[in-house]
């Protein structure tokens, strides 16, 4: 995984509450079994204006000039704006795929859905939860100013505004320390082995109906 | 000191280990996997030289990709094939049982899971799929997770987790006649709403969930993520119990004995104590019907599309314009003038034999009105299909001009041939109405089996209850 310390990025607003990850990343394209490639199809039904189908020359598809990710003082971003429960509805690790795999490194959110807000961690995608009052003023001043740059610090757990004003992050000790390292949680769950095994020949003792 | 709930005994039993900061070794009893979630997971092992830690607790079976229409042929879509053979070879290369497409155990991973015996109480059940809250309904702690999360379990039987928040939603009293467990559900994400439940594990409770079979116990479970809530639960009673006593994988002789002790314990103890509770009245809840682009945009059979207008603030006036504009409905529209193009009855929430026999109930002795393309039955399981035809039950449909399919997630989502095309209109058993959802500029009102067969008949939306 790629590890996440610093970044100081474009922020793109995305104004809308309870984006569910079938918009991040429609069905059609879970049909594939890479990890990566994703990017083109993040928003796919927001994005263009035609219907993506898995397979397609993106650059060739007509663009909604609408959707704010196609407008260009957000080329280039890394930052994503959003609103409440963002990421809500399927399990799809797609969702986070397609976001990284765009350019996106940290969402910035009042709230996210479990599951996404979990998946973001695996790859080095950074969830990050403020108040909703706060993320008003962060869209009007995205909106407001066009360049608009967010420095993330995880080490810190910091949001820094272009005024040199910080804003707190919460954000779990074994999270931070895998994302800020770039682990493989397996490897460090493997180093644990001593402790599953004997869970196991506990378990087992209990409950051998789930041992057979 | 107060008592525990359900969640903290089920929580409790599988602790591996736990840090200072409360993440959690859990350790996962039984592990679904299907065709979307997973090859990522196993090329993952690959790459690392990694192999399952217990690949006899893992269960696989292809359900969102296959065809509803005769399989002799296999499956049209080449990418769609791809995936489902990369699922038949990960299984056979990693040694993971798995149900083949053309098993007659094949179905929707979670209806299979309770059907085999495969979900049992007081187990930890995951899957790479966010409604596997579904196994929930027998006491078991059951929750969805991403696709590294399915590479972590398999590599290690366990999950680093951190402890939710505990809720109960009660619901008392007694249901009436053509209400269900879906409405029920449905009632309860327009209540708290779909971020209500987030940072949760729900518990259901009160006389009239006690009241429902299994089957809605997890129509309800199934739909406790839509409140964003991960898991959701009900107790164990003697209903649970007589539901897997004699399924092929549940235990037998002395250990079935052991297991129904330990399974009886599963309930949340009198004085235990929950971090935040809802209460419903089960006389209040009436059919529901969705209107919009999120499931708590719902309102009751007998009710009007809302008007924008009245929304308790901006960013949700926003939300209702737009879902009110992709759904192509005006503001103060009577729910029962809404007209269906299509009828969808089945996927995850609504598929098995219990939902399939509330349809035909509705449907026998009538037509399919002519305005309707499309009224199509995907029954969960091929063991849910055989035991719906030994009842006539696919005649009933068949001759009312439904169609009769083959199991599988369907037109929930859509990743198979069976889709909405833009504009048209579903009444539709499923459990989300996002946009796109079922087909790109596909419009999905979400309600119960029966409500989705009486609207298949009269060609509109219609109350149920007086049909």
């Amino acid at each position: 995984m790629t590890p996440f310390t610093r970044l100081l990025g474009l922020v793109a607003p995305l104004d809308r509450a309870n984006v569910d990850t079938d918009a991040i990343i429609p069905k059609q394209f879970l049909k594939s079994i890479k990890r990566s490639g994703f990017g083109p199809n993040l928003f796919d039904e927001w994005r263009y204006l035609d219907v993506g189908e898995p397979g397609q020359d993106c650059s060739a598809r007509p663009l909604n000039p609408d959707f704010v990710l196609n407008q260009p003082r957000y080329q280039g971003a890394q930052i994503l704006l959003a609103r409440d429960n963002f990421g809500c509805g399927s399990s799809r690790e797609h969702a986070p795929w397609a976001l990284q795999d765009y350019g996106f490194r940290a969402i910035i959110a009042p709230s996210f859905a479990d599951i996404f807000y979990n998946n973001c961690f695996k790859n080095g995608l950074l969830p990050i939860v403020l108040p909703a009052e706060t993320v008003d003023r962060l869209f009007a001043e995205t909106f407001a100013t066009p360049g608009y740059r967010l420095d993330i610090d995880l080490a810190q757990q910091t949001v820094t505004l272009p005024d040199g004003s910080a804003l707190a992050f919460a954000v779990d000790e074994f999270r931070k320390y895998c994302l800020l390292s770039g682990f493989d949680d397996i490897g460090l769950t493997l180093q644990k082995v001593d402790k599953i095994r004997a869970y196991e020949a506990r378990r087992r003792a209990e409950a051998p109906w789930l041992f057979v | 000191m107060a008592g525990l709930t359900l969640y903290d005994k089920l929580w409790q039993a599988h602790v591996v280990d736990e840090a200072k900061d409360g993440a959690t070794l859990l350790y996962i009893d039984r592990h679904l996997v299907h065709e979307v979630t997973s090859p990522q997971a196993f090329e993952g092992l690959r790459l690392a030289g990694r192999k399952p830690w217990r690949a006899k607790t893992a269960i696989a079976v292809p359900d969102h990709n296959v065809p509803t229409t005769r399989r002799a042929a296999g499956i049209a879509d080449p990418v769609s094939r791809l995936q489902v053979e990369t699922l038949d070879r990960n299984c056979a290369d990693f040694g993971i049982e798995e149900f083949k497409m053309n098993d007659v155990r094949q179905g929707i991973v979670h209806v299979i899971g309770p059907e085999e015996g495969l979900t049992l109480p007081g187990m930890t059940v995951v899957c790479g799929d966010s409604h596997t809250s579904t196994h929930g309904a027998f006491g078991a702690l059951a929750f969805g997770i991403g696709t590294s999360e399915v590479e972590h379990v398999l590599a290690t039987q366990c999950l680093v987790a951190k402890k939710s928040k505990a809720m109960r939603i009660s619901v008392e009293g007694v249901l009436g006649l053509g209400v269900t467990a879906k409405d029920v559900a449905l009632a309860i994400i327009g209540r708290i709403g779909t971020a209500g439940g987030t940072g949760y594990a729900v518990e259901f409770a009160g006389s009239a969930i006690r009241g429902l079979s299994l089957e809605g116990r997890m129509t309800l479970c199934n739909m406790a993520i839509e409140v964003g809530a991960r898991a959701g639960m009900v107790a164990v009673d003697d209903k649970t119990i007589d539901y897997v006593r004699g399924r092929p994988y549940a235990p037998q002789g002395v250990q079935w004995e052991q297991a129904v002790a330990w399974w009886r314990t599963l309930h949340s103890d009198a004085d235990a104590r929950f971090d935040a509770e809802v209460s419903l009245r089960a006389e209040d809840i009436v059919p529901q019907v969705t209107w919009g682009t999120s499931p708590e945009m719902v309102v009751m059979v007998d009710g009007r599309v809302p008007d924008p207008s009245s929304a308790p603030n901006a960013v949700k006036r926003q939300d209702w314009e737009r879902a009110l504009q992709y759904m192509g409905l005006a503001a103060g529209t009577p729910i029962q003038e809404i007209a269906v193009d299509k009828v969808f009855i089945g996927s995850c929430t609504n598929s098995r034999i219990e939902d399939l026999r509330a349809a035909a109930a509705v449907v026998k002795g009538r037509r399919k009105a002519d305005g309707v393309k499309l009224a199509m039955v995907v029954p969960g399981s091929g063991l849910v299909k055989r035991q719906a035809e030994q009842e006539g039950l696919d005649r009933v449909f068949v001759d009312a001009g439904f169609e009769w399919r083959e199991p599988g997630c369907s037109m929930c989502l859509a990743m198979n041939a069976d889709r909405l095309e833009p504009g048209e209109r579903c009444a539709s058993t499923s459990n989300r109405n996002f946009e796109g959802r079922q087909g790109a500029g596909g419009r999905t009102h979400l309600v119960s089996p029966a409500m989705a067969a009486a609207a298949a008949i009269a060609g509109h939306f219609v109350d149920v209850r007086h049909f």
